[in-house]
């Protein structure tokens, strides 16, 4: 085939113009409109240096009580989600009639969209919940702790399914006639799953966990659309805070710096994610 | 060890009908909702609807706008979907096969970029389209290409890295051009992959809410059914006889699009992940 130059750059051209003009140029300019006073009106914003970084790292508790709440929330999602999605693959790998009806419902949740079910959820929460009489189910959203409860439990509802399917995936590929032998051998069924299908699917461990883990710290739609970030931005994550910073205060250039702080704390996720694959790479 | 085994099953039936019973309890209750009057709802939100309503769809329906919203979603998830799909085969294929380091660079660039969260890049984003006078339907099928490119990159490389070229080069030394050789020759061999980078797109687009808000969310004859839905909650949020008919609205198509296609999903949500 003729390797032409301008072949190469006629093929890619539209993905690379579109991909710059919507991410990288924006990534780039939104490094410098950080260090601006950007409010999203003035044509020309002032640049104030770091004044930006400064003020969030001395005056915006109300960020790092985000950042907090965010972290919080994405470790406990990381934790249920995964246990909660390997208990179901568990549960519905096995052919049994029915099985592959429970995993329709089971993964259903996660293809509808996060203001839906936000919205949904919301019903249930001010609705349904009081309506049982039951004091502990009153008032869940209107208090930080029941709030990110309910928040958990939405993302529970939404993602475990979804991580049920990598699972079963992870599963299938264990061959039955190890588990067979172990058996013959006297291992239990709590061995079994201890020490032969637990070591076997542990790649999908890995990837389950930073998948619900950056899913979890980049959350928005739900948040909007089940909290609002009430009462008073106790329940508001990182991506909430950052989008009401620029649009309901009009600091867009406080709101980027917020964001740059956001995007190195999501880069230093996915760093520690690639040096744990790497390293399992190495050692299988 | 037989016997057992039946019993091992009986209860994971027994389980697994319980936890769905949860998973589809929400869902339920706002069905049961939104055939119900406002005073049913606010007297008796957990029962049987008594007396059954049907109007709360008509006017759910009326009040979203809901066929336009749903017209308007539907083309520009289409339209975005089959635009990502022809421009990102066409580059994942040149930076397969032309072993240069600037598609190595070029490959890495977009796979990184997946790591930038969209909150980092929105209002330098909307600044940018506004100047290009893009803040439309076209700026936002654009803005999906650009966000869309580096996942379905990513799965076309993957894929096309495994076909030999042999067969390409036969069809060059025939004398097909560049253009030729590709839709004639390449293009039909990664119909599998194709599939999972559309519903993965699909999936994406149709339930977009964020994106769409900041390039159409101003002009309210392009807005899609998460837009719509967001403004009605905004208007409506006490009047849960309305809203629970607008969301079951909102939830049944994507539901139709799984039955139709549930397996293909299924498979496009693995290869997504594991990438």
């Amino acid at each position: 085939m003729r390797r032409s130059k301008l072949g190469f750059w006629l093929f890619l051209a539209p993905c690379l113009i579109a991909f710059s003009v919507v991410e990288l140029y924006p990534m780039l300019s939104g490094f410098y409109y950080s260090l601006t006073d950007w409010d999203g009106i003035s044509a020309t914003p002032k640049f104030i240096g770091l004044e930006n970084f400064k003020n969030i790292f001395t005056n915006e508790k109300m960020f790092w009580s985000c950042f907090g709440f965010t972290a919080a929330f994405a470790i406990c999602s990381v934790i249920l989600i995964n246990l909660v999605g390997f208990a179901l693959a568990l549960l519905v790998t096995k052919k049994f009639r029915g099985a592959n009806l429970l995993r329709g419902v089971f993964f259903m949740p996660n293809l509808i969209g996060g203001l839906l079910l936000g919205f949904a959820w919301q019903f249930i929460f001010t609705k349904i919940f009081p309506a049982t009489n039951i004091p502990f189910l009153q008032n869940w959203l209107t208090d930080k702790e029941t709030g990110f409860a309910a928040l958990l439990i939405v993302m529970v509802w939404q993602m475990s399914g979804y991580m049920m399917i990598i699972y079963i995936a992870a599963l299938q590929n264990i061959p039955d006639n190890i588990l067979e032998a172990a058996a013959i051998d006297g291992a239990g069924g709590f061995r079994r799953l201890k020490d032969i299908t637990m070591p076997m699917v542990s790649q999908a461990f890995t990837i389950g966990i930073f998948l619900i883990l950056s899913n979890s710290f980049k959350l928005f739609d739900q948040n909007l659309a089940l909290t609002n970030g009430d009462p008073n931005h106790a329940t508001e994550m990182l991506a909430l805070n950052i989008y009401k910073t620029a649009f309901s205060a009009n600091d867009m250039g406080m709101a980027q710096a917020k964001a740059i702080i956001f995007f190195i704390s999501v880069a230093i996720i996915s760093i520690i994610q690639l040096y744990f694959s790497k390293k399992r790479e190495i050692e299988a | 060890m037989c016997n057992e085994r039946k019993i091992s099953k009986f209860f994971k039936i027994i389980i697994g009908l319980f936890v769905a019973a949860l998973f589809l309890f929400p869902m339920f209750m706002l069905l049961l909702a939104s055939f119900k009057s406002q005073k049913n709802i606010f007297l008796d939100v957990i029962g049987w609807p008594k007396p059954i309503v049907l109007t709360n769809y008509g006017e759910a329906m009326k009040r979203m706008d809901y066929g336009s919203a749903l017209w308007n979603l539907l083309w520009i998830t289409i339209v975005a979907t089959i635009i990502i799909i022809i421009f990102t085969s066409m580059a994942s294929w040149v930076l397969v096969r032309y072993k240069t380091r600037v598609s190595k660079v070029l490959f890495y660039v977009f796979a990184i970029s997946m790591l930038i969260p969209f909150q980092c890049v929105m209002l330098p984003l909307m600044s940018t389209l506004s100047k290009l006078d893009l803040l439309n339907p076209k700026g936002l099928i654009f803005a999906y290409l650009g966000f869309g490119s580096p996942l379905s990159i990513i799965l076309y490389h993957g894929f096309i890295k495994g076909i030999p070229a042999e067969l390409e080069e036969a069809a060059a030394i025939d004398g097909c051009s560049m253009f030729r050789t590709f839709w004639g020759v390449v293009f039909p061999l990664l119909s599998p992959i194709t599939m999972t980078v559309a519903i993965l797109n699909i999936m994406w687009i149709w339930n977009d809410y964020l994106l769409p808000s900041l390039v159409i969310g101003s002009n309210v004859q392009w807005n899609t059914l998460p837009l719509k839905t967001f403004f009605f909650f905004g208007q409506f949020s006490s009047r849960w006889d309305y809203a629970s008919a607008g969301l079951i609205m909102s939830i049944i198509p994507i539901i139709i699009f799984y039955l139709a296609a549930q397996k293909k999903i299924i498979k496009g949500v693995v290869d997504g992940a594991i990438k």
